[in-house]
């Protein structure tokens, strides 16, 4: 038996879709022991890459070797047995169980069909102890964060004994303190001797977490670097192929009227629970205001409460002097409220539905789109097309059905259907959740763009570059309540961590100081 | 393996399970030591071989095809219409009372009024479920069913004892109606040897093309298809999924109480006591699936079960083969269209670019937010596509 010094060789790995080559001649080395980044925009290949390593696809050509033996992954239950596992970006455990529960699910330890759940629970304890993730074996997943329940997850895999473990951009759903806490978990990981594979397009996660990164682009290696070695402008140049902005220059706001007035807003989540609690704002024409935010401290049922999907139980909405608390959504709209959700699947789009028909989603009933309630296709497929050219839409034609494009290009159709609509307040939730850079530049300019215009823009988002980069003002939700108002140029990301963190805003000046 | 297209493998799956089927038919009836060339000829015989023939296997294709266009319509909107039956019983006393009660009103008012007033009726059974769902989240599933119930006992029930004795022949079964407000067409029962051809199959024509142009043309149908694939970003868009819900649950009331119709002022010529649910409930549900929702295969696969039917007895006089084969080769197509996806494995489907990414995507979004997007219902229910 050779001796390899890597624990995962993939060679000239090639995935070929029929004529499109979706991973061309890939390589990965993955030492043992070491963090590898595996950087790339959507649709460059990563996840058809992983997909080959954890055994859901087969590869068109090309060979894996685990520490120099070369190995045939043809399902995910040999990549299991190979020790390989994977972390998913969206969780897959039943909420209903306990950690444990989840972690034995199809491989409970079990003497004559009764489950060894003492047994299991111990081992996951010491498991937990070992790796420092503290994780309660006992608690319901329902009941536990969603930073507790990606550990949980990490549990899973370790305790099917992985020692390559996949990350499939991991920190999407976490708050800035728990990404930390993340990276020294992934730290504490390869120390034991485990490897991982970190797939992700966050650069300033592999400067802090990384020791190597592979950088792919279009189905091909682009190139292997220590991460040590390269800057982040580095790293971005060979993951897009040209230069990147990072941060956008804007010209100071220009401040008109105001255009949302907000007062003293409560508003219930779905089980009846208050969810915004008391809050008053205004967003003026020309300006950009930031809400920022740990996911979950109201920030969804604030949007749904300003757009008509949900109702208010007290305080009032008004949009340039017109009262529209519990208004219908329609109204809403026809008012000049433009609004981009939070998440693109389940709002934004219908999948099954032609581009150019959800270009046309929220004007369809007005002329030109249609008379007298029939539709017009000549002047909906005519609308489509101008705003594909305008909006730089990416697709083969217009009637190709909004799932078939790829997330940032939906997104895209997303904006150019809401801004294209000129309308004076325009509510923006989280619009570059798991968009690559190039994606993330050009959504950032349109929403200056508008701001330059005159428009009011109210942008909720979980990212705190973001939120800097865009906002005039930002204020802070936490458990339903402002936490703080503050400028970008005056404040700190720590100060911003801590206010999202429930911290006073006096506390919270004083601590960073 | 074979490679096509998506439409062509549209067309293909079912035409293979309609072959399927028959097969399946032809094993059993070898089990049992039957000729299937034998029935099946005399099938063919039975259902197209005199021109009477003709016109009996196209009248019974007429209340299939509303009822399936019914059915079709509601499940584009993501509701399954199970009550057809119902609403289909309730479009033929609707019908047949109106005829008996102003007889001799000329054609031109009670023709219209008696086939209005069945549909309306129709309308109104189905906008029951429609309207408990839009508001209280009832399952429509449960209520269509029980509604059925409802109305077929209901219906004997007016019958007895509300219509006036006048309009009876018997305990069971009302007068005939008059010619004013008959569907029958003598040149047309002519043409195809006196068989009970009626005007409904035009009717029937009409609602296809109609049908068609609502869902495809108009913004109701856009309504009706957003909120059927996806109703949260429906509500974004500002749609009522209320309004949608009731408005595609009256249209498919309607279009099931025209079924009823054309079988009372078409058919039967009068109403009698009813004692199961009608069948072209649940064969207009088989047609729809069979016609993928579609206005031309709803048409054709119609005719198709038409021909079972009709043909069935044929084979059951001609060839000595028992009727209930035929419900065996009904129930086999079904099956092989119910899994149309392991039918669609003998296809290797020419992809695009663009689905086959998606498709690598998907292994590992799937279990995302779009989990909670009803698109799994998109090739189950026989909507309008």
């Amino acid at each position: 038996m050779t001796k390899s010094d890597y624990v995962i060789e993939m060679r000239k790995i090639t995935k070929d879709f029929s004529g499109f080559k979706a991973n061309d001649q890939i390589d990965l080395k993955v030492k043992p022991g070491e963090i590898h980044a595996l950087l790339g925009e959507n649709g460059a290949g990563k996840s058809t890459l992983m997909n080959i390593l954890s055994g859901l696809l087969a590869p068109t050509s090309g060979e894996i070797l685990m520490n120099g033996e070369p190995v045939s992954i043809d399902n995910p239950t040999i990549a299991n047995q190979l020790g390989i596992g994977m972390v998913h970006q969206h969780f897959m455990l039943v909420d209903a169980f306990t950690v444990t529960e989840n972690i034995i699910l199809g491989t409970e330890p079990s003497t004559g069909g009764v489950i060894n759940r003492k047994q299991a629970q111990k081992e996951i304890q010491e498991l937990s102890d070992r790796y420092g993730l503290a994780v309660d074996p006992t608690a319901k997943v329902s009941e536990i964060s969603v930073g507790m329940q990606q550990r949980a997850e990490i549990l899973k895999i370790l305790y099917r004994g992985a020692k390559v473990l996949i990350f499939d951009e991991p920190t999407a759903v976490l708050t800035p303190q728990e990404i930390d806490e993340l990276i020294e978990i992934m730290k504490g990981l390869v120390a034991e001797g485990k490897s991982i594979i970190l797939i992700t397009h966050k650069l300033a996660e592999i400067k802090l977490a990384a020791d190597r990164c592979t950088v792919i682009r279009r189905g091909k290696s682009i190139g292997t670097v220590e991460v040590a070695d390269a800057s982040s402008e580095e790293l971005a140049t060979m993951m897009v192929g040209h230069s990147v902005t990072f941060k956008i220059p804007k010209a100071p706001a220009q401040i008109g009227a105001p255009v949302l007035n907000v007062k003293q807003l409560e508003v219930k989540e779905s089980r009846g629970i208050p969810a915004v609690k008391g809050i008053d704002f205004t967003v003026h024409a020309g300006e950009i205001l930031g809400v920022a935010g740990i996911d979950g401290n109201g920030q969804t049922e604030l949007i749904e409460a300003l757009t008509g999907l949900r109702k208010v139980s007290s305080g009032s909405i008004e949009i340039e002097g017109h009262d529209l608390t519990n208004a219908p959504v329609r109204k809403i709209t026809e008012m000049g409220v433009s609004h981009v959700p939070e998440d693109r699947h389940k709002y934004g789009l219908v999948l099954q539905m032609s581009l150019a028909e959800n270009l046309s989603l929220q004007t369809y009933y007005h002329q030109p789109l249609s008379h007298h309630g029939i539709l017009d296709y000549k002047q909906i497929r005519k609308h489509a097309l101008r705003l594909i050219k305008t909006y730089d839409i990416r697709t083969t034609n217009e009637q190709l059905k909004a799932g078939e494009l790829s997330g940032g290009n939906q997104q895209k159709a997303i904006i150019a259907r809401e801004l294209d609509r000129d309308a004076k307040l325009i509510i923006v939730s989280q619009p570059t959740r798991g968009l690559d850079v190039g994606a993330i530049e050009y959504i950032h300019r349109q929403l200056i763009d508008q701001r330059d215009k005159g428009k009011a823009v109210l942008l909720v988002s979980f990212e705190l570059d973001e939120i800097m980069n865009l906002s005039d003002r930002i204020i802070v939700l936490h458990d339903g309540k402002i936490a703080g108002e503050v400028r970008p140029e005056t404040t700190t990301e720590q100060e911003l961590g801590l206010l999202m963190a429930g911290s006073s805003k006096q506390a919270a000046a004083q601590e960073v100081k | 393996m074979l490679r096509v297209s998506q439409p062509v493998k549209k067309i293909l799956v079912p035409l293979i399970s309609i072959i399927l089927g028959f097969l399946v038919g032809a094993i059993v009836m070898l089990i049992f030591s039957y000729s299937p060339m034998q029935a099946y000829s005399s099938m063919l015989r039975g259902a197209l071989g005199t021109s009477s023939a003709i016109g009996e296997t196209l009248r019974q294709a007429t209340p299939l095809i509303f009822t399936a266009l019914g059915f079709s319509v509601a499940s584009s909107a993501g509701f399954f219409n199970i009550g057809l039956s119902g609403q289909a019983l309730a479009g033929w006393i609707g019908s047949i009372w109106i005829a008996l009660a102003f007889p001799n009103l000329p054609t031109y008012i009670l023709l219209p009024l008696a086939i209005l007033v069945g549909a309306l009726a129709g309308a109104i059974t189905a906008a029951v479920p429609g309207v408990l769902r839009a508001f209280f989240g009832t399952s429509e599933v449960i209520v269509t069913i029980m509604l059925n119930y409802v109305v077929l006992y209901l219906s004997t029930y007016l019958m007895q004892n509300i219509m006036p004795k006048s309009f009876r022949t018997s305990q069971d079964a009302t007068q005939s109606i008059s010619a004013h407000a008959s569907l029958r067409m003598s040149w047309l029962s002519d043409l195809f040897g006196g068989s009970r051809i009626n005007g409904g199959l035009f009717l029937a024509l009409i609602a296809l093309v109609a049908v068609w142009f609502i869902m495809k043309k108009t913004t109701l149908g856009f309504e009706i298809r957003s909120v059927g694939m996806n109703p949260f970003a429906s509500e974004y868009a500002g749609m009522s999924s209320k309004r949608t819900i009731i408005m595609s649950m009256v249209l498919s009331g309607i279009l099931a109480g025209l079924g009823g119709v054309v079988e009372g002022l078409g058919t039967y010529q009068n109403f009698f006591t009813q004692t199961a649910s009608l069948s072209i409930g649940f064969d207009g549900m088989a047609v729809s699936l069979l016609g993928s929702g579609s206005s031309v295969g709803i048409l054709l696969s119609g005719i198709l079960f038409s021909v079972l039917k009709i043909g069935g007895l044929g084979m059951q006089t001609g060839a000595g083969v028992p009727f209930e084969i035929v419900n065996i080769v009904v129930a086999s197509i079904i099956f092989f269209v119910a899994i149309d996806y392991v039918i669609g494995l003998l296809f290797k489907q020419r992809q695009t670019r663009e689905t086959e990414q998606i498709a690598t995507q998907k292994t590992q979004t799937s279990t995302t937010t779009s989990s909670d997007i009803p698109d799994n219902q998109e090739k189950k229910g026989g909507r309008i596509s």
